[in-house]
Order: C-alpha cells, then sequence, then structure tokens
C-alpha cells in the first residue's frame, strides 16, 4: 500500500463485512508514534480465526486463497518497530459485546515509517460504499484540535436522506478538509 | 466553517429531489474495492466516477457502486459497467485519468471504450 488511510479503507471493509453498525477509526498521535485503531461491533471472530488472520494464507475470500490485509498492515507496523494487535470477541460467546478491535502502533520517526496519506478520501470512500452503517472517525493531534465525524450525528440532520447523496459526500470532504487546516 | 446548518439546507434541497431520483440506476458502475483494488489504486478511480457522474448530470440513470474482489488481482483497478439487456463491460487496469472517457463515450454516449477492455 502507498499510504497508511489505503490500508484504513482495506481494514474497515472487514469490519463492514462483519455486519458492524457502527465502525470506530481513531488515530492517535503523539511526538514519535501513531496508533490506529479500528473497532467494530461486528460478528467477532473466535479464537482460533484471531491466531490466523495475519496469517497472509488465510482469508475469506472466494475469489482465491489468499488474504493480504491485515499481514500488510502488521508487516508495515512492523517494519517501523511498531505492533499489530487483533482483539475480537465473537457474537456466539458474547451476544450483547461482540466486534473486533485492531490496533496498529507505528513509530513515526522510523525511516520505514508510511506516510498517512489522504484519509479524507478514505472516509468519503467508506461512506460512499456503505451509506446504511455509521462510521465514527477520530484524528488526535498532540497540540492541535482532533478532528472528527459521526456519521450519527449527521444521520440525525439529514433524517431520511442517503449519506451517500453526492451532495452530502461534498460536505463530508468539504468538512474534513476544513477541520485538517 | 462548514456547519450543521448547510448540511441541513443540502437535506431540504434533497428532499425536494427524492422523487426524481427514484427509478434511478438503469447503468451501472460497479468498482472493485478488495485489497487487491486498493493497492492498485481503485480508490481514485472511484471517487473520479462518482464525481464525473454526478457533476456530469448522470446520477438519475447511472449508480456508482463497489464490490470486493472481482477475481483479476492482475488486472485491477477493474471496473464492471452493467446494463439491463446488455452484455457486461469490464474495463481493466483503470485510472482516474481514464474515467473522463468512460463517462463520455460509454455511461452517457452508449459505446464502450474498447481500448480499456480486457484483450483476449
Amino acid at each position: 500500500m502507498k499510504e497508511l488511510s489505503l490500508n484504513i479503507l482495506d481494514i474497515a471493509e472487514n469490519s463492514v463485512k462483519a455486519r458492524a453498525s457502527l465502525t470506530q477509526i481513531l488515530l492517535s498521535e503523539t511526538a514519535n508514534t501513531l496508533t490506529l485503531t479500528i473497532a467494530d461491533d461486528g460478528c467477532g471472530m473466535d479464537a482460533e480465526t484471531v491466531r490466523r488472520v495475519t496469517d497472509p494464507f488465510y482469508t475469506t475470500r472466494t475469489t482465491r486463497s489468499v488474504g493480504l490485509g491485515l499481514p500488510l498492515l502488521k508487516l508495515e507496523a512492523e517494519m517501523t518497530d511498531g505492533t499489530l494487535d487483533v482483539v475480537s470477541r465473537h457474537e456466539a460467546e458474547f451476544p450483547d459485546n461482540h466486534g473486533t478491535t485492531v490496533t496498529a502502533v507505528f513509530h513515526t520517526d522510523h525511516i520505514d515509517c508510511p506516510s498517512l496519506g489522504d484519509v479524507v478520501a478514505t472516509m468519503t470512500t467508506l461512506i460512499q460504499g456503505h451509506p446504511d452503517t455509521d462510521f465514527l472517525f477520530r484524528h488526535e493531534r498532540e497540540g492541535r484540535e482532533s478532528v472528527e465525524l459521526d456519521t450519527r450525528e449527521l444521520r440525525l440532520v439529514l433524517e431520511d436522506v442517503p449519506l451517500d447523496s453526492y451532495e452530502v459526500l461534498q460536505w463530508i470532504d468539504g468538512f474534513l478538509k476544513e477541520a485538517y487546516q | 466553517m462548514k456547519s450543521l446548518a448547510e448540511l441541513q439546507a443540502i437535506k431540504e434541497k434533497m428532499q425536494n429531489k427524492v422523487a426524481l431520483r427514484e427509478g434511478s440506476g438503469e447503468k451501472r458502475v460497479v468498482v472493485g474495492m478488495a485489497t487487491c483494488g486498493i493497492a492498485a489504486g481503485a480508490r481514485p478511480v472511484l471517487n473520479a466516477f462518482v464525481e464525473q457522474v454526478n457533476e456530469g448530470g448522470l446520477a438519475a440513470t447511472v449508480t456508482v457502486t463497489q464490490t470486493g474482489c472481482i477475481g483479476l488481482c492482475q488486472f485491477e483497478p477493474v471496473v464492471e459497467v452493467t446494463e439491463a439487456g446488455k452484455e457486461k463491460v469490464t474495463y481493466v487496469k483503470m485510472t482516474a485519468d481514464k474515467v473522463a472517457r468512460v463517462v463520455e463515450e460509454h455511461l452517457k454516449g452508449g459505446t464502450p471504450v474498447a481500448d480499456f477492455m480486457m484483450k483476449a
């Protein structure tokens, strides 16, 4: 992946496939680390599946037998001496409190740290593709105001107007770009 | 500053248009957005389609959607255009720059762009 925002788009798709109603994408920066957390309330995975998800030869795909999403993110984090952790609660075992949380830590002062890239395009792409599920995006940066978008709040205003309406997507794009300025 | 009041205005404008939007989707543009597609550059391709279909006034007849892996990973980004009663057209190795021709010649003009299709 050319930039971390593309990994975010890729991993968040797993949450949507797991029937998440809310997928939270949190970025938290300190002076020399970037922590990415993608947490969903989807169906979750059992312990055996969690153990295998970072194995490139494990996948839920049906078109071929290689799944590179999480293995790639793990490799990219570890290349900066960072870490990747996956914690999951399967719905069979935790009917009221299930879901998956992926946490990747990058050392931003490491020469191999990828650039974050266009997270705004990642958010508009996720919302365009999945207008019926909710996303909470928050980017915390030391000494600066957080950038935050919660589609549940937008839905309250929009009522029956879909989130993937072009005018709404443009508003989201403009809103996030302004927040980053 | 972008405000929720502005979003409220968009909602009111859109609600008046809802009747017009229904019955849409004669043509579907489907962009493969699995790991392979995303890594190969599908995100700007999708966004170019969304922008140009809407800016070009085609939103009433063309729906742009995302899908997982289409199974042609080495040809990603892959875009399929489907239309009732017509054979599916598959565009391979798409870029955001190629989108304008597909919108103009295929979605508006009705003639698929052979240059961007998979060679047999």
